[in-house]
C-alpha cells in the first residue's frame, strides 16, 4: 500500500516537474527571442511615445511591432488635423472617365467594384450642352445633412472640414444616406469582402469594413498625416483633381500646385447644388475647353 | 338568470373555437417562418434584402409606418369621441385600444428589424443627440406605448373585478389573475373618482402625443433632401392618413370579433353607420392632403420631381400608386357616401380596402423618393435602379404583421371586447343588480 502511494506520489512529482520544466523551456524561448541582440539583464532603454513623452521600458517589454500606416484610434480621429481645412477641386474640363481614381480608391479601402466611394458620372446639364464627365466623392459639406441627422453621433464633422463615420458606433439606421443628397454613402450589405481584416480599425481609414454599418468617401486622412496626397489625386492620370488647404489657399494636383482662390476665381468654379446650402467643400471647374472629346464608356477609355 | 348576469355571459372572454385554434396557429406558423428568416438575415446582414444603396430602405420602413399609422386609432376613437361626447363609442373603444397597443408594440419591432446593427441598439441611449429625428422616435415610441396600455388597462379594471367574480366557481386559476390584474377594485367611490381621474388625464394626453407620433414620422423623412419627401405638407398629411388607416383597421376587427363572438346586439348596425361617417369625413380629408401631396406640384414641380410624380402615375409605380388612391380612398368615399354603403357587411369590405391601400400607400411614400436622387444612379449594377422586397422582407413582415394580429387575438381570448361595466351601466342594469345582491 505504502508503495503504491510513493508511486502514486512521485509519478505526479515527475508530472509537475515535466510541466514546470517545459512552462521555464517556453518562456525561457520567448525571453530569448524578445532580447536576442541584447544581455538577459533588467537594461531599461528610453524611448519616446507618440504623444511626445520620454519613458523608460525594461528591454524585456520591448516588442518589435510590424510598421503600419494606419489612421488614429476612434477616439483621436474625431478631432481632425490641426490648423488645417482641407478642400478639393475637380477640373471636370480634364477628366475622360479613365477611372484610375476608382481604381486606387477601391484598392486602398477594400471595396468591390459594385460599391464604390468614387463615381464618375456621366452629367448633361441641358438638351443642347454637351454631356461630360463628373467624378463625385463625398463632398464633405460644411453644413452636412447627414451629421445632423445621425443619432447616435457615429458620423461627425472635425475640424479639419473632414466629415468621417465611426463604424464601432454606427447602429446602421441609413438615415445619413437618406438624409445625404448627393447619394454619396454606401453601406456594408452583407460581410465585407476578405483581406486587410486583421488592421485594428480606424475612422481614417475606414478599414477594415464592418457589416451592417455605413461607410464613405473620407478623403484619406492616415495619407493627409503623412503629409500625402488622397489615392484619388495621385492615381489621376490627367491632373483632374486637385487638393490642398483652404487656410494655406494652395491647391495640388501632384504635378502643379496653384492658389485656390485665383483657381476658382478664373474658372468660374461652384459647388454641384449650391442652393441646397450644405456647403461643400469639393469645388467643380466647368467643362469649357475641354482637354479631351466626350466618349461613352467603351473597354478602351476605361482601361487606358 | 338576471339580465346583468346575461350580459355578462354574453361579453365575457370565451374560449377559442375550431376556427379560433386554426388562425392562431396560422399565426404562430407565420411567425416562426419570419423569426427564422429575420435570424438568418442577423446571421448573413441585410444582404438578404432586395435594398441596396440607392433603395436604402424599404418594406421594413414602410411597414413601420404603417403601423405607427395604425396605432393612431386609439387617439382618433377614444380620446377623440370622448372629447366630443359621442356615447356611440362604448362598444368600440376597447377593441380600438386593443389595436392600438398591438401596433405600437410592433411598430417598436420593425423599426429594429430595419437596422444594420440591432446588437448596438443602446447606443441609441448612451450616445444620443436630440437633434436627429430618430432619437425624437426612441422617446415618443416608448411613450405611446406606455400610455395605449394605460388607456387599455385603466378602463379595464371593473371589468375585470367582475370577470374575477364570474370564474370564481367555473375558473378558479384565471378567477385568480383577474383579481391579481383587477389591483382589488372594489367600485368603491375613491376608487372610481381615481379611476375617472386617471382616464380623463391619459385620454387628453393621446391625442398630443399621437398627432407627435405621427408627425414626428413623417418628419423622419421631410427632414431630408429628397424629392417627394422634402414638403411641409407631411406631419399633417401623415396624421390625416393615420385616421384613415386606424379606422379601416378598426372597422375590419370589429366586424370580425363581432361576427364571430355573436356580438350583434351589442355591436348593432347603428354602430357601423357612425364607424362609416367618420372614415368618411377621415377620408375626405386625405383626399385634400394627397391633392397638395400630388397634384399640385403639376404647376410648379422642378425637373426632379416631374420625373418621380411622372414614373408614379405612369410609370413603374403607377399599379400600387393607383390601388392605393382607388381602391384604399377614391372607392371607399363612394361606397360610404350611401346609406346601404354603411351597413356591416359592405363596412366590412370598405375596412379591408382601406387597410390594404393604407399598406401600399405606405410603400409608395418610402420607396420611390429613393429611388429619384438628384444625381443620376450610376456605376451601380442594374439590380439596384429598382426595388421589389426580397423573400426574407416578405417573410419578415408578414411576420410582424401577424404578431400584431396574435397580439389582438390573445387579448380578445382573455379580455371582454366590449367593457362590461359600462355596457352595463348604459343600459341601467347595474342598479337592479346591486339590488339582487343586497
Amino acid at each position: 500500500m505504502g508503495n503504491k502511494k510513493t508511486q502514486a506520489a512521485s509519478r505526479r512529482e515527475f508530472l509537475r516537474n515535466i510541466s514546470n520544466g517545459s512552462v521555464l523551456a517556453v518562456s525561457g524561448l520567448a525571453y530569448y527571442s524578445l532580447s536576442s541582440c541584447k544581455q538577459p539583464s533588467e537594461e531599461k532603454t528610453t524611448l519616446l511615445t507618440t504623444d511626445g513623452k520620454l519613458v523608460k521600458v525594461a528591454n524585456s517589454e520591448i516588442e518589435e511591432m510590424e510598421h503600419l500606416h494606419q489612421g488614429a484610434s476612434p477616439e483621436e480621429a474625431r478631432k481632425g488635423i490641426p490648423g488645417k481645412k482641407f478642400v478639393m477641386v475637380v477640373d471636370l474640363a480634364k477628366c475622360k472617365n479613365a477611372k484610375k481614381c476608382i481604381e486606387a480608391c477601391d484598392k486602398h479601402h477594400n471595396l468591390t467594384p459594385d460599391r464604390p466611394y468614387i463615381k464618375v458620372l456621366e452629367m448633361q446639364d441641358n438638351e443642347k450642352s454637351a454631356p461630360y464627365w463628373m467624378p463625385k466623392k463625398c463632398f464633405q459639406c460644411d453644413n452636412p445633412p447627414c451629421v445632423k441627422v445621425c443619432p447616435v453621433g457615429a458620423t461627425y464633422k472635425r475640424t479639419d472640414g473632414i466629415v468621417l463615420v465611426d463604424n464601432e458606433r454606427c447602429i446602421g439606421c441609413r438615415f445619413c444616406m437618406a438624409a445625404c443628397p448627393y447619394s454619396a454613402r454606401v453601406f456594408n450589405w452583407g460581410a465585407p469582402p476578405e483581406g486587410q481584416l486583421d488592421l485594428p480599425y480606424s475612422p481614417e481609414t475606414s478599414l477594415p469594413s464592418k457589416i451592417g454599418t455605413v461607410a464613405k468617401c473620407d478623403f484619406c486622412p492616415e495619407m493627409l498625416r503623412q503629409n500625402k496626397l488622397p489615392h484619388c489625386v495621385t492615381s489621376c492620370p490627367n491632373g483632374v483633381i486637385y487638393f490642398g488647404d483652404e487656410i494655406d489657399d494652395t491647391v495640388t494636383n501632384g504635378e502643379e500646385t496653384v492658389r485656390l482662390s485665383t483657381l476658382l476665381k478664373e474658372k468660374a468654379g461652384y459647388r454641384y447644388m449650391e442652393e441646397l446650402g450644405t456647403k461643400p467643400r469639393v469645388y467643380y471647374l466647368p467643362p469649357v475647353d475641354r482637354l479631351f472629346p466626350f466618349e461613352e464608356t467603351t473597354q478602351e477609355n476605361s482601361e487606358s | 338568470m338576471t339580465k346583468y348576469e346575461s350580459l355578462i355571459n354574453d361579453l365575457a372572454p370565451r374560449k377559442f373555437g375550431k376556427r379560433g385554434t386554426i388562425w392562431t396557429f396560422i399565426l404562430v406558423v407565420i411567425i416562426i417562418i419570419g423569426l427564422i428568416a429575420y435570424i438568418d438575415q442577423i446571421r448573413q446582414g441585410q444582404v438578404v434584402t432586395n435594398m441596396r444603396d440607392y433603395a436604402l430602405w424599404g418594406i421594413y420602413i414602410s411597414n413601420f409606418v404603417f403601423f405607427v399609422a395604425t396605432s393612431f386609432v386609439g387617439s382618433a376613437t377614444v380620446a377623440v369621441l370622448r372629447l366630443t361626447n359621442n356615447s356611440w363609442r362604448t362598444p368600440v373603444v376597447r377593441i380600438a385600444e386593443i389595436i392600438s397597443l398591438a401596433s405600437i408594440v410592433m411598430a417598436g419591432f420593425t423599426i429594429m428589424i430595419d437596422m444594420g446593427r440591432p446588437d448596438r441598439l443602446l447606443n441609441l441611449f448612451i450616445y444620443a443627440r436630440l437633434q436627429s429625428p430618430i432619437t425624437w422616435d426612441v422617446i415618443i415610441i416608448p411613450t405611446s406605448i406606455i400610455l395605449s396600455f394605460l388607456l387599455l388597462y385603466f378602463p379595464l379594471l371593473p371589468d375585470l373585478a367582475i370577470l374575477k367574480k364570474h370564474h370564481l366557481k367555473t375558473k378558479p386559476t384565471f378567477s385568480k389573475w383577474y383579481g391579481k390584474l383587477s389591483l382589488n377594485w372594489t367600485g368603491s367611490k375613491a376608487q372610481k373618482a381615481i379611476q375617472s381621474k386617471s382616464i380623463k388625464i391619459i385620454a387628453i394626453m393621446v391625442i398630443p402625443v399621437g398627432i407627435l407620433l405621427q408627425t414626428i414620422d413623417a418628419w423622419l423623412f421631410s427632414t431630408t433632401y429628397r424629392i417627394g419627401w422634402d414638403s411641409t405638407n407631411m406631419g399633417a398629411y401623415f396624421t390625416s392618413g393615420a385616421f384613415v388607416a386606424g379606422l379601416g383597421a378598426l372597422i375590419t376587427v370589429v366586424y370580425i370579433i363581432r361576427k364571430v363572438r355573436g356580438l350583434e346586439h351589442y355591436i348593432t348596425d347603428y354602430h357601423f353607420d357612425k364607424l362609416a361617417q367618420y372614415l368618411l369625413v377621415t377620408c375626405l380629408a386625405y383626399v385634400y392632403f394627397n391633392i397638395n401631396e400630388y397634384l399640385i406640384p403639376i404647376f410648379n414641380a422642378p425637373a426632379e420631381e416631374e420625373i418621380h410624380l411622372n414614373a408614379l402615375v405612369y410609370g413603374d409605380y403607377a399599379g400600387i400608386f393607383w390601388f392605393s388612391q382607388i381602391v384604399g380612398l377614391i372607392l371607399p368615399i363612394l361606397i360610404l357616401l350611401f346609406k346601404k354603403g354603411r351597413k356591416p357587411l359592405p363596412m366590412f369590405i370598405v375596412g379591408i380596402m382601406v387597410v390594404l391601400g393604407s399598406w401600399w400607400k405606405r410603400y409608395i411614400i418610402v420607396t420611390p423618393t429613393l429611388l429619384h436622387p438628384f444625381l443620376p444612379i450610376e456605376g451601380v449594377p442594374e439590380s439596384w435602379h429598382h426595388y421589389f422586397p426580397s423573400m426574407h422582407e416578405w417573410l419578415i413582415t408578414g411576420a410582424t404583421l401577424a404578431m400584431a394580429l396574435l397580439i389582438i387575438t390573445l387579448f380578445v381570448r382573455f379580455l371582454p371586447v366590449i367593457p362590461i361595466q359600462r355596457t352595463a351601466e348604459e343600459k341601467g342594469l347595474l342598479n337592479t343588480d346591486k339590488k339582487a345582491e343586497t
